[in-house]
């Protein structure tokens, strides 16, 4: 069981089962919805950007497991950041999920709940889904962003 | 002359000899994740059995060549086994000429070139192309490029909640100005066979091609295209236990002599000077390049593989493991079959209230279980069944009923982490 309980990890079933900031924020200024086309999973990452600082996160969409508690805590990990310091918390993440050496988990807090996924390359895609979506939706350039 | 009265052979016997069979796949015989391997990933590709590898490594060691005008030795022999193979593949669809049989990539490369071809030498600005709703992304997409080239219309038959074609559409739809009508035999992310026999006659009644698109139906029944009454088949070798790369369509002799050369190149010509060049006669028209040689030789033996176990012996076997597949997953509380059509192929489509089926598919990895999950090239199906995508297990006749005991086990897991 050990395998399992290293990828599906107490919090992002939580996070699956009840995801956090899962609304459609009431001043939200910028937005992105983010594909997979592999599996079907569609998110949608609604920002309230307020002098560089998130002041509010909410996403909305369906998928897996992984991509869900994914956006949910990604949602939590963002909120009250400045948009230079959620690129450097993806950085981070994105390094752990595809097993970058040197990656420090630790320094993720509950996010380190994601380690366990550079072990199973088809699903770092779902891992991450959420994270390319907001960095869409708070850069310029493309609002959809695509896995494929 | 008496005949022989022949031993009647019993579930059991028949069962034993499937057993005996997985003996010849070498890859199933290996363990993932800690586990013994619970291959069910079928309908995406087959495993090879010791032939087909022995067939292909024997012809790169003995008889390597390049076929076609050689005056050597092996360019003779490599050139009799491609066209043995081409000879096989004939006779496995009870063609009737090799002549007719052309070797392409796969099912997909033949759908093109037929669709390729019928644009530009019968297809016209309001004619209409036929499909349904459950075709593979293969059998959609060269069609669309088709109607847009074209300017026809392409038209698309719907199917009911259970997975079948909507009985009488097919009929209602064609209309004479359809000149295509090009169907999947087996849906491969449903199951349902399909009554392409039917299909094809009122295909005819209007004048229209008849395309059937055999690549999951190949492996699990016996494919007769003069019964079905088609104009062209196609399927592709790897799911029939032959190598990847390399796949047949069966086209009728006037059909082929009709299309345009798909590509260019050595091997499909006659005549060639800077003014003008004449192209070779079918299949040659259709195989400019060098083709995938081992590949037709793997395949040629895959085929004699799957004739000498007796298409009718694996579709009895397959019969039976499904029932019990799909009597042991409907006894799962929140598990949903996808595509439930009476006399289905061993496919096996299903949903869970709790898990997403890429959670499913990963824990079932986890358990040893190999299955597939996704929308399966059949966007649309999803679409129309009202899900994102699905997990999928496809049976094989090396399938045993303790994998499916394994594969329920595996999902009850998945309910219980997904509580």
């Amino acid at each position: 069981m050990s395998e399992m309980q290293d990828l599906y990890q107490e919090i992002i079933l939580d996070h699956n089962r009840k995801p956090r900031n899962f609304s459609i924020p009431a001043h939200a200024n910028h937005t992105a919805v983010g594909h997979n086309p592999l599996c079907g999973d569609q998110i949608t990452v609604l920002v309230e950007l307020d002098g560089g600082v998130i002041k509010t996160i909410g996403f909305q969409g369906a998928g897996c497991a992984i991509s869900k508690a994914s956006a949910s805590l990604m949602t939590e990990a963002v909120k009250g950041r400045t948009i230079d310091e959620a690129k450097v918390i993806f950085e981070g993440f994105h390094d752990m999920v595809t097993g970058v050496a040197g990656a420090e988990p630790e320094a993720l807090g509950k996010l380190a709940a994601f380690a366990g996924v550079c072990e199973y390359p088809a699903r770092v895609k779902c891992a991450s889904l959420a994270w390319h979506t907001l960095q869409a939706a708070i850069t310029e350039g493309p609002t959809t962003v695509s896995t494929e | 002359m008496t005949e022989r009265a022949q031993p009647i052979e019993t579930a059991a016997d028949l069962r034993a000899d499937m057993l005996r069979l997985r003996e010849e796949f070498p890859a199933l015989h290996q363990r993932v994740r800690g586990r013994p391997l619970v291959y069910l990933d079928n309908a995406a590709t087959t495993h090879k059995p010791r032939v087909v590898l022995e067939a292909m490594t024997r012809f790169y060691a003995e008889d390597n060549s390049n076929i076609h005008r050689g005056v050597h030795a092996l360019s003779v022999r490599a050139t009799e086994a491609y066209e043995q193979a081409r000879s096989t593949v004939a006779r496995f669809l009870s063609a009737p000429s090799a002549s007719e049989i052309v070797f392409l990539r796969g099912t997909t490369e033949a759908i093109n070139l037929i669709a390729h071809g019928l644009a530009h030498c019968r297809l016209r600005p309001g004619d209409e192309v036929l499909i349904t709703h459950m075709e593979h992304h293969s059998n959609i997409v060269p069609w669309q490029m088709a109607c847009k080239q074209s300017g026809a219309t392409l038209k698309v038959v719907p199917i009911t909640d259970n997975g079948e074609l909507e009985h009488g559409a097919v009929e209602r739809m064609l209309t004479d100005r359809t000149r295509v009508v090009s169907v999947v035999h087996v849906s491969n992310s449903l199951g349902t066979v399909n009554p392409v026999r039917e299909i094809c006659a009122l295909a005819h009644k209007v004048g229209a091609v008849a395309v059937v698109d055999g690549a999951q139906a190949v492996a699990h029944m016996a494919v007769d295209v003069q019964e079905i009454g088609c104009d062209a088949y196609a399927f592709s070798g790897h799911k029939l236990m032959g190598p990847t790369g390399v796949g047949a369509l069966w086209a009728r002799q006037e059909l082929l002599a009709e299309l345009p050369p798909y590509q260019g190149g050595g091997d499909m010509i006659e005549v060639v000077t800077f003014e003008k060049t004449t192209y070779a006669k079918a299949p040659a028209k259709f195989e400019a390049g060098t083709p995938n040689i081992s590949g037709a030789v793997g395949l040629g033996a895959a085929v004699s593989f799957i004739e000498q176990v007796g298409l009718d012996r694996i579709h009895a076997y397959d019969t039976w493991l499904l029932e019990r597949a799909t009597e042991q997953m409907q006894a799962i509380p929140g598990l949903r079959l996808i595509g439930t059509a009476p006399g289905k192929a061993a496919i096996l489509a299903f949903t869970l209230d709790t898990a997403h089926p890429h959670d499913i598919g990963t824990i079932l990895d986890m358990e040893g279980v190999a299955i597939r999950t996704g929308h399966h090239c059949t966007q649309p199906v999803m679409v129309r069944m009202g899900v994102p995508a699905t997990a999928r297990a496809s049976l094989s006749l090396y399938n045993t009923q303790e994998e499916i005991d394994t594969l329920c086990r595996a999902v009850n897991k998945v309910k219980e982490v997904f509580q």
